[in-house]
Order: C-alpha cells, then structure tokens, then sequence
C-alpha cells in the first residue's frame, strides 16, 4: 500500500532536526533506518504530516569507549555493531544480539535509535538496556532505561527531542542470548538474555509483557548460589504476558523460564 | 511538494522530481522503469524487492525514493554484462533455482550480496544470509544449491583470473 502524503526534510545537525521538528509539531515524526516506521505507514497505522530525515546526521554514527563505558550513536545500523570489533570486544553481548535482528536487509538499515524510541515489547535490544542499566541519551537530558520503557511504544521522550545516543556499561564476561521464533527472521516469541557482570548475574526478558523485563527474582537466587534450573523458576514470578496469535500467556511464562536456564547454563 | 532524486540505477544516471511518499521500489517500476524488482507483500517480509543500495542488500519496499538521493542503485537488471548471464542468474537456471520466478530477483539481489559479503558460505550462512527472502513455491533446497553453485563459479573465475595475471606477472 501507498503511504498517507507528508512533507520531507532532511536534517544534517541534531539541532537542525530539532529545529525542523519544532517546526512541524506534533505530527511530525523522525525518520532513521525506517524498518518500523515505514510498514507502520504503509499500513496507514502511522500517517505523520512530516518526516524529519536524520539520516544524514554523521554525528549519530558513532562507537566510542569511554572508560567503562560504550556510547553508541542512535544511527549506528543494526550491521555495524554486529560486526564492531569494538563492541564484540567490550560488550560482545550486543553484538551477538545485532546480529540476531530481523535479517540482513533489515540491519543494513535499522538503528539502535529507532529500536529504543519505537519501543515495541518484542525490541531486543530494549531488554539488554534496561537488564544492564543502560542510559538513554537525548538532545536535552539522560534518561536511565528503567525511567525509558514505560509501555508498549510508549517513553517519555517528547515531540521534538532526538535520542542521540545509548549508553551501555562495558561488560565482556560470560553471555548469551537466546531468542525463541518460528522462522529465523522473526521477531522473539520470547527472548532471555544472562550476563556475569562485577561478580553476579544480569537476567532480562523479552516479549513477556508491555516493556521489557529484568528478571531480578532469578538474579537473586542464583546470588544465593541457587542452580540454574532452580533459579531459573522464578523467571515467570510477576509475569503477566498477552497471548498472541504465536504463543499464549502460559506458553510464554514456560518460554521464560525454559530460555533462562538455557542462557545461563550456556553463557560463555 | 515534489522533490528532486538523482539516482544511479544500473550505472545510469536518472533525475526525476517525486513525491516523498514514493517507495523506492515504486520509483524503479513505474518512474524508471525496471519491472525486475518485485512487490511481494505489505509489511517488509518477503524479500521479492531487494535490490543493492551502494552495494548493500536492502528491502526498497521500506524505504523512500527521496532517501536514495545520490546513491548508486543495482537491480536485477543491472545483474547481466554484455548478453551473458550472471553467475548467479545462470546457476539459478541450471540448479532450478525457481519455479514461478515471482521471489527469484529478490533472491539474487540478496545472494549477491550475501557473496560480496562471504564468498565462500557454508550451506549454514547461506540459510542465515537468505533469512529475509521467503519463496512460496520452489522451496530453498534448489535455491540454496543454486547458490553454492555460484559461488564455485564465482571463485573459480576469479582464481582463473588470479593465474592470468600471476602469468602475466611472470612473464
Ligand atoms: C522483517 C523485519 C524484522 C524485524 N525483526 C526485528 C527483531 O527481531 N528485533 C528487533 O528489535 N527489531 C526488529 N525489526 C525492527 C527493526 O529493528 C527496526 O529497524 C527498528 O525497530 C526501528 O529502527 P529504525 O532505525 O528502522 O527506526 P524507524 O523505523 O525510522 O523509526 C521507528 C520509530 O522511532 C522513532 N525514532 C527513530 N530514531 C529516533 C531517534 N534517534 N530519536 C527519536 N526518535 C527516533 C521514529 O520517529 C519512529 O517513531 C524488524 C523489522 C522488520 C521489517
Ligand atoms: S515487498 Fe519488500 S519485503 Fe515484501
Ligand atoms: S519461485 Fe515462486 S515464489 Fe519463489
């Protein structure tokens, strides 16, 4: 299908594009890889009077190490930091989750940016910044990820603010995510990520509910010195999935707690 | 409001004035021209519309034609040289690759670049490297053997090309 009319504007500079989208108000949106944005148009589920195009913005292309830190620019395409030397040395776990995105068309274009601001439930990269207490990065403050997801495509950024970067802590100790789908392409079914970091466990989930999930319940236990498997129960504690055409609230809290061994139990 | 592209498409310059609604999928068919580069569904899946954007595999259902402003466009057009298949077309041909042939340009245009990428994939990354093209009607064992087969080719050819020059080196 034909998308709604717009207007187009392409920003070279974050103020410029901040600039544009004051202009254009409310109804206008920003326009990265466009791998959400445009099906969401096609469909007339998204019909924005004006897009601000930031892909011209070479500020936002960006993988920097800053101490313990990675700063990612909001541009950086889903195939680059799959293949970061950078980040498959200091955060490994990211780029392993890159490379699991959609397929390969899909992360020639997409960005880390537009992921964190879409903000679908099924995002993975999502649930790797809240578990790892990533920051958020905009043109006007920092939001940590805990303060970012707060329901399904919705976050506190406002009109006209930009995500210029995500901010992970540097993390290159045992890792793994899995991502349970029927077809390789697709979206999680749902997604369990584990990662040993400063002596414990980070352990988040995606696809179990409007935002993504840190199983803190499971890090405890396994804390305690609980196996695996064992802690691995408490994956499902306080969850309250939707059932979808893929997969019922029961069978995702099973998923949950059936992936969460596995990554731990096969993070390396 | 209407926009200025100027686009390379199969190493032709083209300039046209569009709408900035327009899907670059539909600027190839119905402003350029090139009808190889299929539509297959509505919601980014199926891959029939793949074509190279600076050399890159990429859906040109889901992006703008304004976006392509200055970039270099291959299509499945663009594939042969000189009246001579390309290895990819010819061991599509030969290995049945294809039944209807609807998906079959978007498959190419994504094993080319799969094969610029990795020239040598094992039957595992092909199947990884193709996730984003779906065939309704061959199934992928003949499209995957298809592109094993190209790549022989492909390397064959180069490595041929490798001794000529080594020989010319030599002489
Ligand atoms: C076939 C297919 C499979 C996919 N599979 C997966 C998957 O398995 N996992 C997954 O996580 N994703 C998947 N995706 C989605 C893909 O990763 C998208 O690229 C991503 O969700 C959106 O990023 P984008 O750069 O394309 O953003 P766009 O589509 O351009 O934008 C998405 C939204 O974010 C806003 N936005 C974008 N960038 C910024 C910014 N810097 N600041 C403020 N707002 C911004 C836009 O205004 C828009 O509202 C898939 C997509 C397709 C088509
Ligand atoms: S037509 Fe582009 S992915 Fe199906
Ligand atoms: S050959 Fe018919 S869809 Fe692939």
């Amino acid at each position: 299908m034909i998308p709604a009319a717009f207007e187009y504007a392409k920003a070279s500079s974050v103020e410029e594009a901040v600039k544009l989208l004051g202009k254009y108000g409310e109804d206008a949106k920003v326009l990265a890889g466009g791998h959400s944005l445009i099906p969401l148009m096609r469909l007339r589920l998204a019909q924005p009077k004006a897009l601000v195009d930031i892909n011209g913005i070479k500020e936002l292309d960006h993988i920097k190490e800053d101490g313990s830190k990675l700063r990612i620019g909001a541009l950086t395409r889903h195939v680059t930091l799959q293949n970061s030397n950078v980040v498959k040395d200091k955060l490994p776990l990211l780029a392993e989750v890159a490379g699991e995105v959609g397929d390969n068309q899909v992360r020639n274009m997409g960005t880390i940016g537009g992921v964190v601001a879409h903000a679908d439930a099924a995002g993975d990269y999502p649930t790797i910044a809240l578990m790892l207490d990533a920051e958020i990065v905009t043109n006007r403050r920092t939001i940590a990820a805990k303060d970012f997801f707060t329901d399904i495509f919705t976050t506190p950024l406002e009109a006209d603010e930009i995500v210029t970067e995500v901010v992970f802590p540097v993390a290159n100790g045992p890792h793994k995510y899995i991502k349970f789908r029927r077809r390789l392409f697709d979206w999680a079914i749902v997604g369990a990520a584990a990662q040993k970091m400063n002596g414990g466990w980070r352990i988040g989930l995606t696809n179990v509910g409007s935002t993504p999930v840190r199983a803190k319940a499971v890090e405890e236990a396994l804390q305690k010195g609980a196996k695996p498997e064992e802690a691995a129960q408490q994956a499902s504690e306080g969850l309250n999935p939707s059932g979808d055409l893929r997969a019922s609230p029961e069978y995702k809290k099973h998923l949950a707690r059936v992936l969460t061994k596995r990554a731990i139990e096969q993070a390396g | 409001m209407k926009h200025k592209v100027a686009t390379t498409v199969n190493g032709r310059r083209h300039e046209h004035e569009v709408e900035a609604r327009l899907l670059l999928v539909h600027y190839l068919r119905d402003v350029v021209g090139l009808t190889g580069t299929h539509v297959g569904c509505d919601t980014s899946q199926c891959g029939a519309c793949t074509i190279l954007v600076d050399g890159n595999a990429v859906k040109s259902c889901t992006m703008f034609a304004v976006q392509a402003e200055g970039k270099s466009l291959t299509t499945i057009e663009g594939m042969a040289k000189d009246g001579e298949l390309h290895p990819l077309q010819q061991a599509f041909w030969d290995e049945h690759g294809l039944q209807c042939g609807y998906c079959t340009p978007g498959f190419i245009m994504a094993a080319s670049y799969l094969l610029s990428q990795n020239p040598n994939p094992t039957e595992d990354e092909i199947r990884k490297g193709l996730e984003g093209n779906l065939c309704r009607c061959t199934g992928y064992v003949n499209i995957i053997k298809s592109v094993q087969s190209a790549a022989k080719a492909m390397n064959g050819s180069k490595a041929k090309a490798g001794e000529h020059s080594a020989a010319a080196r030599r002489s």
